[in-house]
C-alpha cells in the first residue's frame, strides 16, 4: 500500500503525455486516435486518483509527500534561504480533488467525442484538455504554494485557450470568443496579483512556502483544535476513521519511524511547514511580530493581510464579486470546456486554495467575515442575474458564480468540510447540466439544419454566427423538448432537481450542510457572517430553484416554439451514457455526507463520512449537526420556487408571442426583470469605471507624454537642437591641432565604412556632431593621463 | 589565481575576432562563405564559453579564469579578464544569442535592399567580441574601452541595414549611449586616479580592507557623484525611466538581427554594469540612493507596460515591453538582497531570451508582409500553425507564466524586493502590478496578430518557416523550458559570487541609515 503514494506523480504525467502527443501528431493520427488517447490518459489519471484513494484508505489516512523523479528540487538559492521544490502532497484533501477531477474529467472528455466531431482542430482540443486536466492536478498536488500557482496560472492559460477556442469563426465572431477569452485571463491575473502577495507575506513570515514538511502532522489532537499537548488522542467520535496521524513518505524511506507521534512538538519551528508554524505561534502569542521593512505587524494581522490578499485571487479563479465578471463570457467556449473547467473544476480551485489554506483563514476573523459577505453577495447577486437571462448556458453561468458564492460562504463561516462538500456535489451536477445543455443546443442546432435542409455537419455549436437569423442557445427557440430528446430531459430534471436542492438529491445535502453551519455559526458562536450568509444564501437557494425550473419548463415542457425545436433529435449514445452516468452521482453522491440524525440514513450510509475523511486534513473541517427547521424551511422553499416558475412559465402563451418575458410584462416585476437582464450593467460599468479610463490613460501616456512631448518635443526639439547648435558654434573656434587631427582621422574612418549612408542629406551635421564628440572624449583622455602620471 | 599562459577566457573573448580576421580574406562574393564562416565562430565561441561553464566551479566567490598582462603599468592599466558568478551567465548568453542572431539573418531580405553582406557578418563578429569583453573586463580601462567598442558595430548596424529612419535612429542611440559614457569616463579616471589602479578586484579589495574609500556623508557627496557618474551611463543603456527614449527608436529601426542582440544584449550591459561596478565599488551611495533608483525602476514597470498596451506597432509594442522587463532587472538589483540580485541576473538572461525571442518573431512576420502595423494582421495562427505555436510560447514566457523561465525571474526579484532592508512592501506591490499588466498588453498583441478571423488576403498565403528560422527558434524554446522547470543549475552559478557581494553591500545598510535619515 505504501508505495501507492509514489505514483502521485503518474496522475499528472499520463494527461501531460497525452496533451504532448495530441498536440504534435494528433492532427495527422485522426480523430478517433486522437478521442483515445486524450481519454485515456484522463482515465489513467482516474484510475491512480483510485488507487491513491485506496493507499489512504489501507495506511490509516497517513498522508505522504513525494518528490517526482528526475526534477530534482525546483527554485533554490541557498545563498538566500529559498528552497521551493517541486514535491506534492497525497491527502485526503487533495484524494477527493483529484477523485473528481479526473472522474467528471474523464467523462467529460468521453462526452466531447461526440461533441466536437468533425471540427477541424479535434485533436488541438484533446491537447488542450489533457493539458488542463495536468495543470489542476499541479494545483491540486502541489505541497507548497508556489506550484499551487503553477497550477493556478496554468489552468488559466487552458481556460485562455479554451475559452477561446473558436478564435477564427467568421462574421466577427472569432474576435468575440478571443475577447473573451483575454478578459477571463487578464481578470484572472488581477486576482493572481492576490495571491502573489500572499505568497510573499507568507515566505517572509515563515521563511516557507511548504504546506507541511515531510513527518508533520497537518491535524494535531482533534477536529477544530489546535492544541499540541502532549499525548493527544484521537476523539472517539470518530468511529471508523483510523488515528488522525498523517505522517509522511519521504521517497522510499521514513515509514517506520513516523507513525509514534502525535501531534508536532517535537519538531523544531523552523521545520514546520507554513500551517503547523501559525498553530505553533498562533498559541504562544498571536502578537507574535513580524518585521516587514517598513512596519511590522503582528502575526494575527499578517494573517488577516495574507489571507485577504488570498481572497483577492479566489475572486478571479472563483469568479467572486468583483471579479466574477468574466465567467458569463467564458462560455464562448465549446461547452464540454464549459462543464469541466468553467463549473466543475477549475473555478472550484479558490475554494480548494481556502480549504487547504483554513488553518489561515480560521485564525484571521476579520477576513472571515468579509469572505462570507462576499460569498453571500456573489450567491445573491449571480442568483438574481440568472432569472433574466434567456441564453441557456448564460442562465448556468451565472448559476456557476451563484454556487461558488455558497461554496465560499461556507468557508467564510468557518465551514470548510462543507464547503469541499458542495464542491464535489456541484462538481456532478453542474457538468451534468452543462453537458445536458451542450446536448440541447445540438439537438437544436441539427434541428434547425433539418428544417432548413442544408445540413453541414455538426460542428459550430456555440457559434453565435447565426445570431441575425437564429440562435441555438437562446431558449426562446426551443420548447418541447421533452418528448424529443427524452434521456436529456430526465438527466436534466435530474442535476435541475440537485442544483435546487431538493430530497434528497446530492445538492440537498450539501447545500443544507451550508445553511446548517452558517445557522450554527450565527447562533452558537454569536458570528456576524453566520447571520448573513444563512438569510442571503436562503434567498440565493430560493432563485436557484426558479430560474432552473424556469430553464426547465421554457426548453423541454410545452409546444416547440421554432422549426428547429421542432426537429431536434436526441444526441449520440457518446453524449448520452455520461448523462446518464453524472445523473447517477447526481442523486447519489449526496450520501457521502449524510448528517447523523436523518431518518435513520446514517445507518445506511454513516454519518459525516466525508468530513470525516476530510477532518484527516483540514484541521477545522468541523461537522455540523443537522437542523431540521433549516432543512425543512429551505426545502419548501426551493418547492415553492418551483411550483411558483412552473406556474408562471408554464402557461401556454408564455414566451411565445412576442418573446418577451412573462415578468416583463407584468409592471410590479418589470423593472426586477429588466435589471436582471441588463446583468445589472455591471460590465457596462466596469468599462466606464476601469476598462475606458486605462485605454485612454493609455493612449495619452503613449501618444502624448511619451511621443509628442518627450520624444519628439524634449529629444528631437530641446536637446537634439540644442546640441547641434551647440556643436556648429564650438567647431570653428575651437582648434588646438590635435583635435582636428582626431577628428580628421575618426571622420575619415567614419566615411570609409560609412559608404552607403551617402543619401542623407542631414547627415554631415550629424556626423560632424559625432566626431565632434568623439574628439572631446579623446582631449579628456589626453588631458586628464598626465594628471595621472603626477599624481601616481 | 592569476594565469599568464593559455586562458580559455581569453580564448572565449578572441574567438570571435579570429572569425572577423578571417572573414576579411573573404571575398565580397563569396556568400556562403561568409554566413557560414560567422555562424561557425559564433557557434564556436558558444561551444567554448560552455567549456567555461564546465570548468567554472560553483563554491568560488571570487574571479576565475583570470588572465591578466601588463599594458600600461605606470597608470596602473591592465589587461585584466576573468569570470565569477555575475558575469559567467552573461558571456553565456552573449554567445548564445549571436548564434541566433546570426544565424536569423541568413535568408533576410535587408540583403537584397542594401547589400555589403560581408561588412554585415564582420560588424556582428566584432560586435561579439567587444560584448564578452564588456562582461570579462577586471579593468575600468578596458571595460571602458570595451563598452563604447559596442557602439561602433550596432551604429552602422542600424544605420545601414535599418528601416526607414535608420540614419536618425543610429545617430540617436550613439549620441545618448555617448553622453552617459563620458560621465563614467570622468568617473573611472577619478577612481582610478584615487586608488592607484584601475583594477576592480584590487579596488574593491581596498575599499574592504580600507585603504580605499570615497567620501560618503549623504545623497551627495564625493561618492555619491561617482555612483551617479557610472549610474546614469547604465541607467541610458538599460534604459532607466526616464531616459529611454533613444529604445524605441534604435529597436523599431534595427534590422531584426540588431532588435536581437540589442535587447539580449547589450541593454544587459547596463543592468550588469550595475551589479558589477555600481553596487561594490560605492556600497554606501548604493544603499541611499537604492529608494530613489526602485522608485524609477516600478516607475519604469507600470509606465512601460501602459505605453506598450497603446502601441499600433508590433516592435515598438515589444521595445516599450523591455522598459517594464528591465524595470524588474533594476528593481532586484537595488534590492540588495541575495534573492533580488539573483533574480535580476537570472531575470536579465530571461529577458534575453523572451524578448530576444520576441523580436525574431516579429522580423519573421516582417520578413513576410513588410509591416509592422498591428493592424494589418490577425489570424495568423491559422495562416502559420507551428509559428503561431510558437509564438504563444514565447509570449507567455515574456508574460512570466508559472513554469516558465519569465517567472523565475520575476518572482525571484519581487521577493527579493518584498523582504529587502532598504526597499519592502510597497514597491513589491506596485512591481506586482506590473505582472497584471503584462498580461494586458502581451495578450493585446497576441490576439490582434496571432488571433481572431484570418481575413486579409494578403496574409492568407504566407511562405512557412524556413529551416534557420525554426533553427533558431529551437534553442529559444529549449531555453524557456529549461529555466523555468529547472533553474537551479543557473542560481548555482551566481550564489557564491552574489553571497559576497552582498555581504560586502550589506554592512554599509545601517551606517547608510546613520549618514541619510
Amino acid at each position: 500500500m505504501e508505495s501507492y503514494a509514489q505514483l502521485v506523480p503518474l496522475i499528472i504525467l499520463f494527461p501531460a503525455v497525452g496533451a504532448f502527443i495530441n498536440f504534435f501528431w494528433g492532427a495527422r493520427m485522426g480523430e478517433k486516435a486522437a478521442a483515445t488517447i486524450g481519454t485515456f490518459a484522463s482515465s489513467l489519471s482516474f484510475v491512480i486518483a483510485l488507487l491513491l484513494y485506496a493507499y489512504l484508505g489501507g495506511t490509516g489516512y497517513q498522508a505522504a509527500v513525494v518528490n517526482p523523479p528526475l526534477l530534482d528540487g525546483w527554485l533554490r538559492i541557498p545563498v538566500a534561504n529559498l528552497e521551493i521544490p517541486w514535491q506534492m502532497r497525497v491527502d485526503t484533501l487533495s484524494v477527493t480533488m483529484m477523485l473528481f477531477v479526473t472522474g467528471v474529467g474523464s467523462l467529460i472528455h468521453m462526452y466531447a467525442i461526440g461533441y466536437m466531431h468533425g471540427d477541424e482542430r479535434f485533436s488541438r482540443f484533446f491537447a488542450y484538455l489533457n493539458m488542463f486536466l495536468a495543470f489542476m492536478l499541479i494545483l491540486v498536488t502541489g505541497n507548497n504554494l508556489l506550484m499551487m500557482f503553477v497550477g493556478w496560472e496554468g489552468v488559466g492559460l487552458c481556460s485562455f485557450l479554451l475559452i477561446g477556442f473558436w478564435w477564427d469563426k467568421k462574421k466577427g465572431v472569432g474576435w468575440r470568443n478571443s475577447n473573451a477569452a483575454r478578459k477571463a485571463f487578464i481578470v484572472n491575473r488581477i486576482g493572481d496579483f492576490g495571491v502573489l502577495m500572499a505568497i510573499f507575506l507568507t515566505f517572509w513570515t515563515f521563511g516557507t512556502l511548504d504546506f507541511y514538511k515531510p513527518g508533520e502532522l497537518a491535524v494535531t489532537g482533534g477536529h477544530g483544535d489546535a492544541h499540541a499537548e502532549e499525548g493527544a488522542v484521537v476523539e472517539g467520535e470518530h468511529s471508523e476513521a483510523a488515528p488522525a496521524e498523517t505522517a509522511a513518505v519521504e521517497e522510499a524511506h521514513a515509514e517506520g519511524e513516523t507513525a509514534e507521534f502525535t501531534d508536532n512538538s517535537h519538531i523544531a519551528l523552523d521545520q514546520l511547514g507554513i500551517f503547523g508554524q501559525v498553530e505553533r505561534l498562533m498559541e504562544e502569542n498571536p502578537d507574535h511580530p513580524v518585521d516587514f521593512g517598513p512596519f511590522t505587524l503582528a502575526l494575527k494581522d499578517v494573517l488577516v493581510l495574507i489571507t485577504l490578499f488570498m481572497l483577492l485571487g479566489v475572486t478571479g479563479k472563483s469568479a467572486q464579486i468583483p471579479l466574477f465578471i468574466w465567467l458569463p463570457d467564458a462560455m464562448a467556449g465549446p461547452t464540454p470546456v464549459s462543464a469541466l473547467i468553467h463549473a466543475a473544476t477549475m473555478v472550484t480551485a479558490g475554494v480548494y486554495m481556502m480549504v487547504r489554506s483554513n488553518v489561515f483563514f480560521h485564525e484571521a476573523e476579520f477576513t472571515s467575515l468579509v469572505v462570507a459577505l462576499v460569498g453571500t453577495a456573489t450567491a445573491l447577486i449571480a442568483g438574481f442575474i440568472a432569472l433574466g437571462q434567456w441564453d441557456i448556458k448564460r442562465v448556468l453561468a451565472y448559476s456557476t458564480v451563484s454556487q461558488l458564492g455558497f461554496m465560499v460562504a461556507a468557508v467564510g463561516v468557518g465551514a470548510y468540510g462543507a464547503a469541499l462538500f458542495h464542491v464535489v456535489t456541484h462538481a456532478f451536477f453542474k457538468a451534468l447540466l452543462f453537458l445536458g445543455s451542450g446536448s440541447v443546443i445540438h439537438g437544436v442546432e441539427h434541428g434547425h439544419h433539418h428544417a432548413h435542409e442544408h445540413g453541414h455537419g455538426g460542428h459550430g455549436h456555440d457559434d453565435h454566427g447565426h445570431k441575425e437569423e437564429f440562435d441555438p442557445q437562446d431558449m426562446r427557440n426551443m420548447g418541447g423538448l421533452r418528448s424529443r430528446m427524452p434521456l436529456t430531459y430526465i438527466t436534466y430534471v435530474i442535476g435541475t432537481l440537485a442544483l435546487a436542492g431538493i430530497f434528497p438529491f446530492a445538492g440537498f445535502w450539501s447545500k443544507d450542510e451550508i445553511l446548517a453551519d452558517a445557522w450554527l455559526a450565527g447562533a452558537l458562536d454569536n458570528n456576524l457572517g453566520g447571520f448573513i450568509a444563512i438569510g442571503g444564501l436562503l434567498v440565493a437557494a430560493g432563485f436557484t430553484a426558479f430560474y432552473m425550473w424556469r430553464q426547465v419548463v421554457m426548453v423541454f415542457h410545452g409546444a416547440p416554439r421554432t422549426a428547429a425545436a421542432e426537429h431536434a433529435s436526441e444526441s449520440s449514445p457518446l453524449m448520452v451514457i455520461p448523462l446518464l452516468i453524472l445523473a447517477f452521482f447526481s442523486i447519489f453522491i449526496g450520501f457521502i455526507n449524510t448528517p447523523g440524525n436523518v431518518l435513520g440514513l446514517d445507518g445506511i450510509f454513516g454519518a459525516h463520512r466525508f468530513t470525516d475523511w476530510l477532518g484527516q486534513t483540514v484541521a477545522n473541517a468541523h461537522a455540523a449537526e443537522f437542523q431540521p427547521l433549516i432543512a425543512v424551511g429551505a426545502l419548501a422553499l426551493a418547492i415553492a420556487a418551483i411550483i411558483l416558475a412552473g406556474r408562471i412559465y408554464g402557461h401556454s402563451k408564455a414566451v411565445t408571442a412576442d418573446r418577451r418575458d412573462p415578468l416583463q410584462l407584468r409592471a410590479e416585476t418589470a423593472p426586477f426583470w429588466s435589471l436582471a437582464n441588463a446583468r445589472l450593467y455591471w460590465d457596462e460599468t466596469y468599462y466606464r469605471l476601469f476598462e475606458r479610463p486605462f485605454n485612454v490613460l493609455a493612449t495619452f501616456l503613449a501618444d502624448k507624454l511619451d511621443w509628442a512631448f518627450w520624444h519628439d518635443y524634449f529629444h528631437d526639439g530641446v536637446i537634439g537642437k540644442g546640441f547641434n547648435g551647440i556643436a556648429a558654434l564650438l567647431s570653428k573656434p575651437v582648434d588646438m591641432g590635435i583635435i582636428d587631427g582626431a577628428v580628421n582621422g575618426l571622420g575619415a574612418l567614419v566615411r570609409w565604412i560609412s559608404g552607403g549612408m551617402r543619401q542623407v542629406q542631414t547627415g554631415y551635421v550629424r556626423t560632424y556632431a559625432i566626431t565632434f564628440l568623439l574628439g572631446v572624449v579623446l582631449v579628456i583622455i589626453v588631458l586628464l593621463l598626465p594628471l595621472i602620471n603626477t599624481n601616481g | 589565481m592569476e594565469n599568464t599562459g593559455f586562458s580559455l577566457l581569453t580564448l572565449v573573448l578572441f574567438l570571435p575576432l579570429v572569425g572577423f580576421t578571417i572573414l576579411l580574406f573573404i571575398r565580397e562574393q563569396q556568400e556562403s562563405a561568409i554566413k557560414w564562416t560567422a555562424f561557425g565562430t559564433s557557434l564556436v565561441t558558444f561551444v567554448a564559453s560552455l567549456l567555461l561553464w564546465i570548468g567554472f566551479n560553483n563554491q568560488e566567490a571570487g574571479l576565475q579564469f583570470v588572465q591578466r598582462g601588463e599594458w600600461l603599468p605606470s597608470y596602473g592599466i591592465s589587461y585584466y579578464v576573468g569570470i565569477d558568478g555575475l558575469s559567467l551567465l552573461m558571456v553565456i548568453l552573449t554567445t548564445f544569442i549571436m548564434p541566433i542572431a546570426i544565424l536569423s539573418s541568413f535568408n533576410s531580405h535587408i540583403f537584397h535592399e542594401r547589400g555589403r553582406v560581408k561588412l554585415y557578418y564582420l560588424f556582428m563578429l566584432l560586435l561579439e567580441w567587444a560584448m564578452i569583453g564588456v562582461f570579462v573586463a577586471q579593468d575600468l580601462v578596458i571595460f571602458y574601452i570595451f563598452w563604447e567598442v559596442t557602439l561602433v558595430p550596432m551604429y552602422f548596424l542600424i544605420g545601414i541595414w535599418g528601416a526607414e529612419r535608420r540614419i536618425y535612429a543610429a545617430i540617436k542611440f550613439f549620441l545618448y549611449t555617448m553622453a552617459g559614457s563620458i560621465l563614467m569616463l570622468l568617473a573611472i579616471l577619478y577612481v582610478g586616479i584615487q586608488a592607484g589602479t584601475f583594477a576592480v578586484p584590487e579596488i574593491i579589495a581596498g575599499i574592504q580592507n580600507g585603504t580605499i574609500s570615497f567620501a560618503f556623508d549623504g545623497l551627495f557627496s564625493t561618492q555619491s557623484f561617482l555612483f551617479l557618474g557610472f549610474f546614469i551611463a547604465f541607467a541610458i543603456k538599460v534604459p532607466i525611466w526616464p531616459l529611454h527614449s533613444w529604445l524605441p527608436d534604435a529597436h523599431v529601426q534595427a534590422p531584426t538581427a540588431g532588435s536581437v542582440i540589442l535587447a539580449g544584449v547589450l541593454l544587459k550591459m547596463g543592468t550588469y554594469g550595475l551589479v558589477r561596478f555600481c553596487l561594490p565599488l560605492y556600497p554606501e551611495a548604493s544603499v541611499a540612493w537604492a529608494p530613489v533608483i526602485a522608485v524609477l525602476a516600478v516607475i519604469g514597470i507600470i509606465y512601460g507596460a501602459w505605453v506598450s498596451y497603446a502601441q499600433t506597432d508590433v516592435k515598438k509594442l515589444v521595445a516599450y515591453s523591455s522598459v517594464s522587463h528591465l524595470g524588474f532587472v533594476v528593481l532586484g538589483i537595488f534590492a540588495l538582497n541575495a534573492q533580488g540580485i539573483e533574480g535580476g541576473i537570472l531575470q536579465m538572461v530571461n529577458h534575453g531570451i523572451s524578448t530576444g525571442g520576441l523580436f525574431l518573431l516579429v522580423g519573421m512576420l516582417y520578413e513576410r508582409r513588410h509591416t509592422k502595423d498591428i493592424a494589418a494582421y490577425g489570424g495568423i495562427w491559422k495562416a502559420l500553425p507551428l509559428f503561431g505555436a510558437i509564438s504563444l510560447v514565447v509570449t507567455l514566457s515574456s508574460m512570466g507564466l508559472p513554469g516558465l523561465n519569465g517567472f523565475i525571474g520575476e518572482f525571484t526579484i519581487l521577493l527579493g524586493a518584498f523582504g529587502s532592508d532598504v526597499l519592502g512592501f510597497f514597491y513589491a506591490m506596485f512591481a506586482t502590478i506590473g505582472v497584471i499588466l503584462a498580461a494586458v498588453y502581451m495578450l493585446y498583441m497576441f490576439q490582434k496578430v496571432y488571433l481572431g478571423e484570418l481575413d486579409k488576403e494578403e496574409n492568407k498565403n504566407l511562405p512557412p518557416l524556413m529551416w534557420n528560422e525554426i533553427a533558431v527558434l529551437i534553442p529559444i524554446l529549449i531555453a524557456i523550458f529549461l529555466i523555468g522547470l529547472q533553474p537551479a543549475p543557473f542560481f548555482n552559478t551566481m550564489n557564491a559570487s552574489v553571497g559576497e557581494l552582498v555581504a560586502h553591500v550589506g554592512q554599509f545598510v545601517t551606517t547608510v541609515a546613520q549618514a541619510v535619515p
